[in-house]
């Protein structure tokens, strides 16, 4: 059996309607795919399911990496490679020099965790010159918010009128399409 | 939402709306420039110009083109790299503290403070490439393998730090930079319509569409962004002293050094950021987004490091009175009374006396006496540098070694260059670049902007 599926837009001009409509949707049961607004919409993430990113625990994680590589840097130039003893201050072993070593290996962590979170932020959204633009319609990046559902014929119903009862100024279903179901009934026989 | 007391002042004046505030930062953008843009960025080009050709001179040449001497060994280069280092100071402090300080008025000024940021930087990088003298060699300075043999910099020496965190400091700056104007580059290609601007605008917004996913990992990296780069500020200009404090050169091997020279940057930077803000404003009518609070708060922050300064100038002569080292006891006494008494007093006066004006509310609510005194912070504080540098070179442990100090005019052509290239650089990002972060700034517009703060209040006397 093929299931048609829509693909609908409800724009708003405002985020406080636009929150109260995403409650109902939720309630009744609809998913919601997307969500594009010119800002970033507090606890928006947590009515349409986002998880929390863990952007924060790569930046962690790189952050131990830059430790470790300065650590393992100044270790072997200045004291395996070629030991110098300037002004009566010995590199003979690694901890005698800590001291000194602190600021570059700070230096390091910042600069491995913020640049590795940095690309993983560029990479995991795809944020990259030359990329096509990700927003369905132009004046989300201006004053209009954006609720973007891909629902079948009974959701997109009840969708359309929560999203017009909650004072969407647009609701617009911009595309629709068949699904075919991967295998039928009696294929599997 | 973010519910804000009624008493508190707005942050963004007039009657505004999400469409408004689009329609405000991007009109230098698509509109047509101004004369005095044009003339302001000609001078200002012609100045780098005039720097680019004293810069080639001392390539050619060699450092011997410029004041310093034997015993004066540096002078005008590092004044001028620890000046503007210090000057790239407020824009981090501003996006980075002030963020996690949750500090909204923020959003009005830190785009174009962290442009400052970015650019003063540059023009320190430029100073210190050049003052080893040989500067096709500077990339000797990095840890690279090469043909010596097992000859790697010096890991122990505050100078090898230096490189470290000045670079660390610009690249991780440029980033913050530039993920904070990403949703607001998406915002000017989906409004521009000139063909070659949708492009290069399309480029420059890297596929942004303001998705809910995109934005909370935004979020996410702002906020850990300002978490590193707030260690990192003051780490940075805690190593610029460094590279005074640690050597054994009377009125340089202080402890006081590091958190003095923080507190300093932070103070000239504000000034700086004010400068620019007061003529930015103006020229682009953003008086909504940049009002006199913002004016006022960033006045407030110069009376605390100002003072802070103050008292670590008066510090520095208790210590070397009370440590009983003679040295000491001369380095500072030729300082206040010397051959060059003069650009200590010039130190004192603007950075110790003229920020104090700003405890009169009249005073610092108002633009001109601001716009006055933010050049008057900024020249004392160049001679704060000037004072800890040259004048203490001049009179050294050994007699036979003491000197005195003039710039040449390729001294002063570089400068010169470095400020015009400053001017040019922010002319041009205040052309094409989004000044304000729009997108930021439309999450408080419902919580501090004046209409929308008026209407609650007539709906709360309802009540």
């Amino acid at each position: 059996m093929t299931t048609n599926k829509h693909i609908i837009h409800g724009i708003f001009g405002d985020e406080v309607p636009m929150m109260e409509a995403i409650k109902k949707l939720r309630a009744s049961g609809i998913r919601i795919k997307d969500v594009f607004s010119p800002m970033p919409v507090h606890g928006l993430d947590s009515l349409i399911g986002i998880p929390r990113t863990r952007i924060a625990i790569c930046a962690f994680i790189y952050g131990l990496t830059g430790l470790g590589l300065a650590t393992l840097m100044m270790w072997y130039m200045m004291i395996s490679d070629w030991p110098n003893d300037v002004g009566g201050k010995p590199n003979w072993q690694y901890y005698f020099n800590i001291p000194a070593f602190i600021p570059i290996t700070f230096e390091s962590t910042v600069f491995c965790a913020a640049h590795g979170m940095a690309l993983t932020y560029f990479l995991r959204c795809w944020l990259v010159p030359g990329a096509k633009a990700k927003n369905p319609d132009l004046r989300t990046t201006d004053d209009k918010f954006l609720v973007y559902l891909d629902l079948n014929d009974v959701q997109a119903k009840t969708a359309k009128i929560i999203l017009k009862e909650n004072g969407a100024e647009e609701v617009n279903q911009v595309k629709s399409y068949v699904v075919e179901p991967k295998y039928t009934l009696e294929e599997t026989h | 939402m973010h519910a804000e007391s009624e008493i508190r002042i707005p942050l963004i004046l007039g009657n505004k709306n999400y469409r408004q505030i689009t329609d405000d930062i991007i009109s230098p953008i698509e509109g047509k420039a101004a004369k005095g843009w044009y003339i302001l960025t000609s001078i200002c080009a012609l100045c780098f110009l005039w720097g680019i050709l004293c810069l080639s001179y001392t390539i050619g040449v060699g450092v011997g083109a410029w004041g310093s001497n034997n015993g004066v060994d540096w002078a005008w280069d590092i004044t001028n790299f620890v000046w503007w280092i210090g000057i790239g100071h407020a824009g981090t402090l501003i996006s980075a503290v002030l963020l996690l300080f949750r500090q909204k008025w923020r959003m009005g000024i830190n785009r174009s403070a962290e442009a400052m940021t970015i650019f003063a930087v540059m023009c320190a990088a430029i100073f210190v490439l050049l003052h080893t003298g040989r500067p096709w060699l500077d990339y000797m300075l990095f840890p690279l393998p090469n043909q010596y043999g097992s000859l790697w910099p010096n890991f122990n020496s505050p100078l090898l730090w230096d490189v470290f965190a000045v670079s660390t400091y610009f690249t991780v700056s440029l980033v913050f930079w530039y993920i904070g104007l990403i949703p607001d580059f998406g915002m000017i290609r989906d409004r521009v319509i000139k063909p070659w601007q949708k492009k290069m605008y399309s480029l420059l917004s890297f596929g942004w569409g303001g998705s809910a996913r995109h934005w909370s990992r935004f979020e996410e990296v702002s906020l850990v962004l300002a978490g590193l780069s707030t260690p990192l500020v003051f780490s940075v200009h805690s190593i610029v002293s460094f590279d005074f404090a640690t050597s054994v050169v009377p009125g340089w091997h202080t402890t006081i050094f590091p958190p003095y020279f923080v507190a300093g940057a932070v103070f000239s930077g504000f000034a700086m950021v004010l400068t620019l803000m007061l003529v930015v404003r103006k020229i682009y009518r953003l008086e909504s987004y940049i009002t006199i609070m913002h004016i006022e708060y960033m006045n407030i922050v110069i009376i605390v490091t100002g003072s802070i300064v103050g008292v670590a100038y008066l510090t520095e002569l208790f210590v070397a009175w009370y440590s009983g080292v003679e040295w000491e006891q001369y380095a500072f006494l030729n300082r206040a009374t010397g051959p060059l008494a003069w650009s200590y007093w010039i130190m004192m006066g603007c950075n110790v006396v003229s920020p104090q004006l700003f405890w009169f509310k009249k005073i610092r609510t108002s633009i001109i006496a601001t716009f006055i005194l933010s050049i008057v912070v900024n020249i004392g504080m160049w001679f704060e540098r000037f004072v800890i540098i040259v004048t203490t070179l001049c009179r050294t442990y050994v007699p036979s070694s003491w000197n005195t100090y003039s710039p040449t005019f390729i001294d002063i052509g570089i400068f010169v260059g470095t400020i015009g290239m400053f001017g040019t650089f922010f002319l041009l990002f205040s052309r094409f670049f989004p000044v304000i972060a729009q997108a930021e700034l439309k999450t408080i517009l419902k919580s501090s902007g004046e209409s929308q703060k008026k209407s609650t209040q007539i709906h709360h006397a309802h009540h």
